[in-house]
């Protein structure tokens, strides 16, 4: 009988919920185990009306499993339009307080919900389904461990339900990209541990002798992601029916782990996943290899060791010691050299292919996602030189540079990816619109150019007005005076941000109707069919 | 096992092993005859369909 036991141990898991909700020990988190019971209630009485008692039809081993890829497609599609969203929401609400709403939508919770959304969610499953794609492509090699893969990706959706619907109930380790609590944080790791055996396991059973380079980003990724969030979410509920957590840390120590974690997502979740996927989905787009090899391999190891040291940049003119202040300084500053390697090797891919970018939208996308990931590297290093941060730290120049990053870079390169795998996925001959293809392009990186611009203007002058002083030595300007002198850039950055999700917006469609089957009649792009010359 | 012994360990023979190792990544990237062999790994993902 096909799904048995799943159907037994989720009933458990069901009952458990329920026991938590009537036993917790405070009203989030009863709440959130109600939502919990309900959420698993309904995947119990999906499952048991899909259950049928014929036996299941043999596998085939050779062929790819793809079912897990496919649902992985549609996640990202989904959780990024709902991140996007969340984003130009409480964009409005800096602009227009008024907009929050008390309790569940103020900007306190929303925040989180955002940047969870869109890092975890998005590109969470960006990740795990692109993935699973490469690994079994360049590896030849089914997913190894029969449904597992699709454990992880259920097991990963629902951390996503259980970590968003927390923040709007606010409950919060308040731990930057790390706030949910303990059980959802244990849930994860178990999550996260089926998804290394998953990914090790098809690289074990593989039939290519070489490991390709995009795996092992990706591998680098898995393994560096369990060993952060392991160490930085080590705390101790004060009930293990209650919502609250200490963390095992404190002071300027749990200040360090929070960002040597938070720089290391940056580094290992939104950089080296991300990688994985250029080095994959770029030289299959041009149908040209990789520009050099070795450089990949140069870049891979580079970025592994110096990464992880930059973390303390977030913590300068702190309580921090001024050497680790350093430390991560000059780590950050070395991480100039790998990332633009890393830069060059992916646009020079397509040396002798230049004309695709006249023609082929998809790859104008990745290009621009690699450029953005050379001038967000290159702002970045900048930013943690320390004379540099004393004017950028805490300003808003900060959220233009993690917005370049993520829009430009994770966005692009995901939506490219994307792009790429969903007529594959579902054997269709091409996209539904690759004109719309073309609109999407344009509304994200205008908008992520317009976001990031006003945010230089706006967090510049916001630190300038912060430190400026009179001949007697007070601040001339009190804090509301610096928001008063924000409103308009809070409003231009809410545009900027809407348009970048109207472009998510136009994907979406076009990725709805090419699963659908439908092709959009329409002119090809200009170049892309050579012109037919009058006969002689 | 305390922190400064921690420390010490980590800014001598601990930085000296992972220098040590990514020089060698680094060479073994560049040894001699690699070239063929990467860019036979570099077509790795256009062989597949």
């Amino acid at each position: 009988m096909k799904f048995g036991t799943q159907i037994f141990a989720l009933g458990l898991f069901t009952f458990a919920a329920l026991v938590a909700a009537g036993f917790g020990v405070d009203e989030p988190f009863r709440q959130h185990m109600w939502v919990l019971f309900f959420v698993l209630l309904g995947f119990v009485a999906i499952l048991i009306r899909t259950a049928n008692f014929e036996m299941a039809a043999p596998i085939d081993p050779s062929a790819y499993m793809d079912g897990p890829i496919r649902y992985g497609a549609i996640a990202t599609m989904f959780w990024g339009v709902v991140g996007m969203l969340v984003g130009v929401v409480i964009a409005l609400q800096l602009a227009y307080p008024d907009l929050n709403i008390q309790p569940w939508f103020n900007f306190g919770r929303l925040r989180p919900l955002h940047t969870s959304g869109v890092v975890f969610a998005f590109g969470g499953n960006a990740l795990l389904c692109t993935s699973l794609y490469v690994v079994q492509r360049t590896c030849r090699a089914r997913l190894f461990g029969g449904d597992l893969a699709w454990f992880v990706f259920w097991g990963y959706q629902l951390f996503i339900v259980m970590a968003a619907t927390g923040y709007l109930l606010g409950i919060t380790e308040s731990r930057e990209y790390a706030e949910p609590e303990w059980y959802v944080d244990i849930w994860l790791t178990i999550v996260w541990v089926a998804y290394l055996i998953l990914f090790l396991g098809t690289i074990f059973k593989r039939k290519e002798p070489h490991i390709y380079v995009a795996n092992w980003f990706y591998l680098s990724f898995i393994v560096t992601i369990a060993m952060l969030h392991v160490v930085n979410n080590l705390s101790m509920p004060a009930s293990f029916m209650g919502s609250k957590s200490y963390s095992a840390f404190s002071g300027v120590q749990d200040a360090l782990t929070q960002w040597w974690y938070g720089h290391n997502a940056v580094g290992f979740f939104l950089t080296a996943g991300f990688l994985g996927m250029m080095y994959y989905f770029v030289p299959k787009q041009a149908n040209r290899p990789v520009y050099s090899y070795r450089l990949s391999i140069i870049h891979f190891w580079a970025i592994i060791f110096l990464y992880i040291w930059a973390g303390p940049h977030h913590l300068h003119y702190t309580a921090l010691p001024d050497w680790a202040q350093t430390l991560g300084m000059v780590f950050s500053i070395m991480l100039w050299m790998p990332s633009w390697g890393g830069m060059i090797n992916g646009l020079m891919t397509l040396s002798g292919a230049w004309d695709k970018l006249r023609t082929d939208p998809i790859i104008r996308m990745m290009v621009m996602a690699i450029a953005f990931y050379g001038m967000s590297t290159f702002e970045g290093p900048m930013m943690s030189i320390k004379a540099v941060n004393s004017l950028s730290h805490y300003t808003d120049w900060t959220i233009g540079h993690v917005h370049s990053g993520a829009l430009g870079w994770v966005g692009m390169i995901s939506f490219g990816a994307i792009y790429y795998m969903v007529p594959k996925l579902w054997n269709r001959q091409r996209l539904y619109s690759l004109r719309l293809v073309t609109w999407h392009f344009w509304l994200a990186t205008l908008g992520i150019v317009v976001y990031a611009a006003v945010m230089w203007v706006s967090g510049v002058m916001q630190g300038l007005m912060w430190r400026e002083y009179d001949e007697q030595g007070f601040l001339v300007y009190s804090f509301a005076e610096t928001v008063a002198a924000m409103h308009p850039y809070y409003v231009m950055r809410a545009i900027g941000g809407a348009m970048y999700l109207s472009g998510a917006l136009i994907m979406a469609w076009n990725i709805t109707m090419t699963i659908l089957g439908y092709q959009r009649e329409e002119e090809p792009m200009p170049g892309s069919v050579p012109a037919l010359q009058p006969a002689e | 096992m305390d922190y400064n012994l921690m420390r010490e360990f980590a800014d001598s023979w601990g930085l000296v092993a992972m220098a040590l190792f990514f020089v060698g990544a680094v060479a073994f990237a560049l040894r001699p005859g690699s070239r063929k062999l990467a860019d036979e790994a570099a077509r790795i993902p256009l062989e597949d369909e």
